[in-house]
């Protein structure tokens, strides 16, 4: 072993009050760090998002947004306005038991229960999400489409529109206490947009179940269409011959119509439409007609208006 | 918030984020440098006024940052995306507001306050209509059903009502005989 020159060592008072700085200095930064802390949201929680294998990119070759984005930026009213606080607000909402009433214009009225649904052979399904707030993600969904259940109810000649209801369960859903907005969640589609193969049930997402923050234990995504038509923890479907006024229409008729329909050249009354922020990019993007599914859907309004059916 | 940023604590959506933060900032010293000459009139508390400048100067830095964001980062300086955007009501009243900021702003140092003199004072008041257009700004932007920003512009008038001669006289006798 080497000898060490007693000059070479640091000098005991020099050494201890290296260690006092180190000491101190930590304590400045963890206290700054816990001021940060407080100053802004709380640190986000991480997700454990489920074992996914399937594509990692939509059909227009753009990529999935995380797991943890999906799971922690989330528009659920019912729990918190502010999108950063559903997840955990969320997490002790009871979702089993849970039914699903179907029911009205039917000629097979019948009462699902959510494993019930699994008959309809759920499968993945890569859809663009496009808030009428201008971001955007894409998601791996889970889901069935919705003619697969309603041709096994069987709706009537006299059915022209879907009416779908969500829970209504102040209990568990804090935001439902106050009367803020007309609850329950109400929302709506015309029959032919119903039947649209694009038109999906979701009980799953990321090769997983259903976050509850994204809607579990059932929910609607109608992807050519703003994400808010997307109703959340559906409990009752009702084909109807009126048209549904939705929740939204109810409480801001102006800014939000039955359609709405992706639609860049119609603007929101206080925003454009006409750029959307995909989630995970910087900058922006141009949004497309009916959010990219124009080819898909486009002939289901032929001869429509759309500035005036928005 | 760069810290925040890079913690995620900003969402998901980390340019939204960052615009609601600068803008709340820029908000809230507004505010503020609005609370005090009410807080030395009515409770005599003077050293409020000290800080008023500075509380709007730092007001000015965090709105030009805000404007930066938006215009840099979330629009890529891209005119033709910005376009659209600018012709709704809330961009407009909040680049107006950020505009009127803007002289407010540069003569706030020496030696404009003495060149201008009572002008000074006069192109001063402009920050109470600065106030009203910046609440409007974020009410205007935020979705039907959010009460938060229609909070702020109530803050804002109550501190302008309580600027008006007879109130101000009124509240000023009431708490200086209560002392």
């Amino acid at each position: 072993m080497d000898k060490i020159d007693p000059s070479e060592v640091t000098p005991k008072k020099l050494y201890l009050s290296r260690r006092q700085f180190i000491g101190s200095s930590s304590a400045i930064i963890a206290g700054a760090m816990a001021l940060a802390a407080c100053k802004g949201s709380p640190p986000a929680t991480e997700a454990t998002p489920p074992p996914y294998s399937g594509p990692t990119e939509d059909e227009l070759g753009d990529p999935l947004t995380t797991y943890q984005d999906i799971t922690h930026y989330n528009n659920y009213y019912e729990f918190s306005t502010d999108k950063g606080a559903v997840v955990d607000l969320a997490r002790n909402f009871p979702t089993s038991p849970w039914s699903i009433e179907v029911s009205g214009l039917v000629n097979n009225p019948k009462t699902y229960v959510i494993d019930d649904l699994q008959k309809f052979k759920p499968e993945e399904r890569i859809y663009r999400l496009r808030c009428v707030e201008a971001w955007s993600m894409v998601i791996p969904w889970i889901g069935f489409p919705l003619h697969r259940l309603l041709d096994e109810v069987q709706p009537t000649q006299e059915a022209k529109y879907v009416k779908f209801t969500s829970i209504y369960d102040p209990t568990d859903m804090p935001m439902q206490n106050s009367n803020f907005l007309p609850w329950p969640y109400v929302e709506g589609l015309r029959m032919d947009e119903a039947m649209h193969d694009l038109t999906l049930m979701v009980t799953g997402m990321y090769g997983g179940p259903l976050p509850k923050e994204d809607g579990a234990p059932v929910r609607l995504v109608v992807p050519w269409k703003y994400g808010f038509k997307g109703i959340k923890a559906i409990v009752k479907i009702e084909l109807v011959d009126t048209q549904p006024v939705s929740l939204w229409m109810q409480s801001a008729p102006d800014e939000y119509g039955f359609y709405a329909n992706v639609n860049p050249n119609v603007d929101h009354p206080r925003w454009s439409q006409a750029t959307e922020r995909r989630i995970g990019e910087v900058g922006r993007r141009m949004t497309l007609p009916f959010n990219g599914y124009e080819k898909e859907v486009a002939s289901l309004y032929e001869g429509m208006d759309l500035r005036i059916y928005f | 918030m760069l810290v925040d940023a890079w913690r995620g604590g900003l969402t998901a959506d980390p340019i939204r984020g960052a615009l609601l933060r600068t803008g709340k900032l820029g908000l809230e010293l507004l505010v503020l440098s609005l609370a005090c000459s009410p807080l030395n009139n009515i409770f005599g508390f003077s050293p409020a006024l000290r800080v008023r400048r500075a509380l709007g100067d730092y007001s000015f830095l965090y709105v030009c940052l805000h404007f930066a964001i938006f215009v840099g980062l979330d629009y890529g300086f891209d005119f033709m995306y910005l376009l659209p955007e600018l012709i709704h009501p809330y961009a407009l009243v909040g680049l107006i507001a950020g505009l009127l900021l803007i002289p407010l702003a540069i003569t706030s140092f020496e030696p404009w306050p003495k060149r201008l003199g009572k002008n000074w004072k006069r192109l001063h008041s402009l920050v109470y209509v600065i106030n009203i257009l910046a609440g409007l700004h974020f009410i205007l932007v935020v979705k039907q059903g959010v009460t938060g920003p229609y909070l702020w512009l109530i803050l804002i008038v109550f501190l302008l009502v309580l600027r008006l001669p007879p109130i101000r006289r009124f509240l000023g006798r009431f708490f200086s005989r209560s002392e």
